[in-house]
């Protein structure tokens, strides 16, 4: 059975100008909205208190807010955790009460009304422990980068690693644009997530490199300019593309489907990571490679490299 | 052609069998259990605890399935949690306040599978519930506390030295003396010098300022740092003992974060109160007037004395009437270590700090010919550890306590002083709770999502790729093995972010399947023989896995370097991941393709 098969090369340069521009303008509307609104970072980051409760029946959910509300705890928050029955509350970090208190405080009010309500989790973070998280989290980014450029630079060539990396940007910014338009909450799995993206779009764009790199030293593509060749790769691997990101998004999907909420804010990202991944190594770092004007003498030189493509 | 020699072969079967070996221990599921541990660090857990505990059961009408002891707790294992909850009461009521006994889980490992180091995954608290606690070590403190000890032991050492000084002040990151001139700024910096050989010792000479500055040096108070986190892991340890919770996990994190993880235990206002608990030694004088010890003895004890037991070497205790006067505390102790006395018996030897140097100097001096007892209390109780009798005055802040005590009491007393205060305050910085049963649900539901998941992958890939899809489906599995193995054997604890990663890797494991078999239908396509089309697109898309997977791992050791909790629990997964995932999709896979089509004289085509 073969559903991708296609005969004849797709030009994807030739709509090289519009994808880009595609993405610029997707890419600065998640800057956008990253600066405008910013994120909804989770109690990781911020500090505070978040509790968890779990009602036996449906409750409602302005019944709920009224009451903690009305125990005059600052800024706080109610929301539905994916049902009716479950409900988390969230509060800002008070002076001189534990979150023990705070918890209990919450738990006793909401007890006086419906009885059936109890603890599933209470969780409180400090205000000095999200500052390290973001600073940590950046280091990561910052890392990871430049790991992949220097893997490579040295695996295929300069040009090569910074269209990746700047692909790879390109995708971590559209899932943050995401979760700042939605205000969706961005937790430290998120976190996590938004960094197997960085693998994982990367690891896109190298296998079309790595196809692009082979077409440059393939006798029977002498005659074809570099654009073409590009197409070619793009075209060869395309259905892989599809097959592999449609498994890994079963996956995802499974996740988001029977994980529950507490994998929900992973699961989104991820989601969001593989669809904008392959967009972004076809669309965005082909182009980009073709604008920093990869020629087949970039490719041809080393003679060692060569030897290894022959194995 | 395509024919794998017999070792490698060999070796596929070897890693899965040893795959599925180290996967079992994670299906037989966990067994109630009682654990029994030591509460203090004056009692131990031994062969005879074991009979003992296992006695009382067996007395009980609950004889346990089985006994496993490790250096610090024996666990009984039982059927049901019913005969767990009765064995406890029954143990509980039997051994009293020297151990804590603690509800348990204990895996279901055969003993054979035990032998050969098979062990199940730890589960992390958001998987099975419990309080999770990350204390901040005040750093400030504990140098400020250094520094204020130093002060002390610079006064006692000038005037050993008989080197005349001034002021001695305690600034903020220094201890500076003020002296007379320049000779003896010499005299008391090389004096300096050998009696505190970490720190630096820097003298002035000015026509109006001879003065010696005590500072740490970068080394010493990296040092400093790390022993008070050090002691202060030991000292919440033993306090959460008292708690009698299985399995806590207390581990330093970072340079100065202490994580204290409860399982489990639900009241967290009673944790963080024991966690806040102090065990000390106090020093107080003893009433050695013999009507006043029968009088209280029946019953009549005098208003200002308590009656206490004295521990003797056998374990027996005598009593003892001591006064209520504290005279002295463990906050004057700066060390405590196991040491012999004159008589070659064990003993403890104390270092005092200057003011508690001062203070028993004065106690002994004004008491000589008088009994004073040790007191070490723990739990909010208090027991007598020697109550020796004053001979002549002390001085100089060395004291010995050698009463009646074994070697190994003398260690764990010494042990106990070192650690019964903390060395600096800490704060909680990070405080969750998990419900037990969130903690089932989301084991479930990583387990089902996971399932699901590659339920659906296996049936696509077998029914695109059919043979080489089957050969991929396997690879799949064998990966899933060995990616579980190889995280029960290191020992990592099961997080619900590392589940999600289980599911992403298995996810992501399948790429490289896929270009290995879409390569091969390349070949076949451009007209290669089946025989070579195999070969040369196993070859071909070897250096697109290897390239793609090492930038994926890149990504993973920087997530492990610089993740903590979630994110970490995260990156151990996907990073072990990504190497069983190469090696089951090109080696695995390989070899069954090889196994299938090796061997065929004439092929014609290829199943993929």
């Amino acid at each position: 059975m073969e559903f991708f098969h296609v005969k004849r090369d797709i030009p994807f340069m030739s709509y090289g100008k519009i994808t880009t521009a595609i993405s610029l303008v997707t890419f600065l509307l998640a800057v956008f909205f990253l600066v405008h609104k910013g994120l909804n970072l989770g109690v990781e980051f911020t500090g505070g208190t978040v509790v968890e409760l779990q009602y036996s029946q449906s409750v409602d959910l302005n019944q709920v807010r009224t009451k903690v509300d009305a125990l005059k705890y600052g800024d706080a928050q109610v929301q539905a955790l994916g049902t009716t029955r479950d409900v988390m509350v969230r509060l800002p970090n008070i002076k001189g009460k534990t979150s023990a208190q705070l918890s209990n405080d919450v738990l006793d009010t909401l007890k006086l009304d419906r009885p059936d309500v109890q603890i599933r989790k209470v969780e409180f973070i400090g205000p000095s422990v999200g500052d390290e998280l973001v600073s940590h989290g950046l280091t990561a980014i910052t890392l990871v980068c430049l790991g992949i450029i220097a893997y490579l630079s040295i695996r295929f060539e300069w040009r090569f690693a910074i269209s990746a990396i700047i692909a790879n940007m390109h995708d971590v910014i559209i899932i943050l644009g995401f979760f700042a338009f939605f205000q969706w909450e961005f937790t430290l799995t998120v976190l996590a997530a938004v960094l197997a993206v960085l693998g994982y779009s990367v690891n896109e764009s190298v296998v079309v490199f790595d196809r692009i790199r082979e077409n440059f030293r393939k006798p029977n593509m002498r005659g074809r300019d570099v654009p073409q060749i590009i197409d070619n790769a793009i075209t060869a691997t395309m259905s892989r593309t599809i097959i592999t990101h449609g498994s890994t998004e079963v996956m995802v999907l499974s996740m988001l489907i029977f994980g529950g909420p507490a994998l929900h804010g992973f699961a989104t990202a991820l989601t969001i990571g593989i669809l904008f991944g392959i967009y972004s190594s076809v669309l965005v770092a082909s182009p980009l490679l073709l604008m920093f004007g990869v020629t087949r003498e970039n490719m041809i030189k080393p003679v060692k490299v060569k030897q290894e493509a022959v194995v | 052609m395509n024919r794998y020699p017999l070792w490698k072969y060999l070796l596929i079967i070897v890693t899965v069998v040893v795959a599925v070996l180290y996967t079992l221990p994670n299906l037989f599921g966990e067994n109630p259990a009682v654990q029994i541990s030591s509460a203090r660090a004056t009692v131990k857990v031994d062969a005879a605890l074991q009979d003992r505990v296992v006695d009382i059961a067996t007395k009980a009408g609950f004889a346990p399935d089985a006994v496993l002891t490790d250096e610090n707790s024996v666990k009984l294992r039982f059927k049901d949690t019913d005969t767990q909850l009765k064995v406890k009461d029954a143990i509980q009521a039997a051994l009293g306040d020297d151990y804590s006994v603690a509800l348990n889980l204990v895996p279901q490992t055969p003993a054979w599978l035990v032998r050969l180091g098979g062990k199940p995954m730890a589960l992390g608290l958001d998987l099975r519930g419990g309080v999770h606690f990350l204390l901040e070590v005040d750093m400030d403190a504990a140098v400020s506390k250094s520094l204020d000890k130093t002060a002390g032991e610079v006064r006692r050492q000038l005037r050993d030295k008989s080197i005349r000084y001034g002021k001695i002040d305690r600034q903020r990151d220094s201890v500076v003396v003020q002296l007379r001139d320049a000779q003896t700024v010499d005299d008391a910096a090389n004096a300096l010098r050998k009696g505190f050989p970490n720190l630096a010792v820097t003298p002035t000479k000015d026509a109006n300022n001879y003065s010696v500055a005590l500072t740490f040096t970068p080394a010493s108070l990296a040092q400093l740092k790390s022993d008070a986190v050090k002691q202060n892991v030991t000292t919440l340890h033993n306090r959460v003992n008292e708690l009698g919770v299985a399995e806590p996990v207390i581990q330093q994190q970072g340079e100065g974060r202490i994580v204290v993880e409860l399982p489990g235990v639900q009241d967290t206002a009673k944790a963080k109160d024991i966690l806040g608990r102090t065990a000390t030694l106090e020093v107080r004088l003893v009433d050695d007037d013999q009507s006043h010890l029968q009088a209280a003895l029946g019953g009549n004890v005098p208003d200002d004395t308590v009656l206490m037991s004295d521990r003797g070497r056998n374990g027996q205790s005598a009593p003892i009437l001591v006064r209520k006067e504290v005279e002295l505390t463990g906050d004057n102790i700066n060390d405590a270590q196991p040491a012999f006395d004159e008589q070659g018996q064990p003993a403890v030897s104390i270092t005092l700090d200057s003011s508690g140097a001062s203070i028993f100097r004065q106690l002994t001096h004004d008491n000589v010919n008088k009994r004073m007892a040790m007191i070490l209390v723990e739990k909010g109780k208090g027991e007598v550890v020697t109550a020796p009798v004053i001979r002549s005055e002390i001085g100089g802040g060395r004291v010995q306590i050698s009463g009646a005590m074994t070697q190994e009491q003398a260690r764990d007393t010494a042990l106990l002083l070192r650690a019964g205060s903390l060395a600096a305050p800490m704060n909680i910085v990070e405080e969750r709770t998990v419900g037990p049963s969130l903690g089932k649900e989301n084991i479930q539901r990583g387990f089902e999502s996971t399932m699901y998941g590659f339920l659906a992958i296996a049936v696509f890939m077998m029914i695109y790729y059919r043979v080489f899809g089957v050969s991929s489906a396997i690879a799949l599995i064998a990966n899933l093995m060995f990616l579980l193995a190889l995280l029960s054997m290191l020992g990592v604890t099961l997080t619900l972010p590392g589940i999600a990663a289980i599911a992403l890797t298995l996810g992501m494991a399948i790429d490289s399947n896929v270009l290995i078999n879409e390569r091969v239908r390349e070949e076949l396509r451009n007209g290669m023989s089946p025989h070579m089309s195999i070969q040369n697109g196993y070859a071909h898309a070897f250096a697109t896995i290897l390239d793609s997977n090492v930038t994926t791992l890149i990504a993973g050791l920087a997530l492990l370097i610089f993740g903590s909790g979630a994110v970490r629990g995260f990156a151990w997964v996907h990073c072990i991941g990504i190497v069983t995932s190469m090696y089951s999709a090109v080696f695995v896979s390989r070899g069954l393709i090889n196994l299938i089509y090796g061997y065929r004289r004439r092929l014609s085509s290829l199943a993929v």
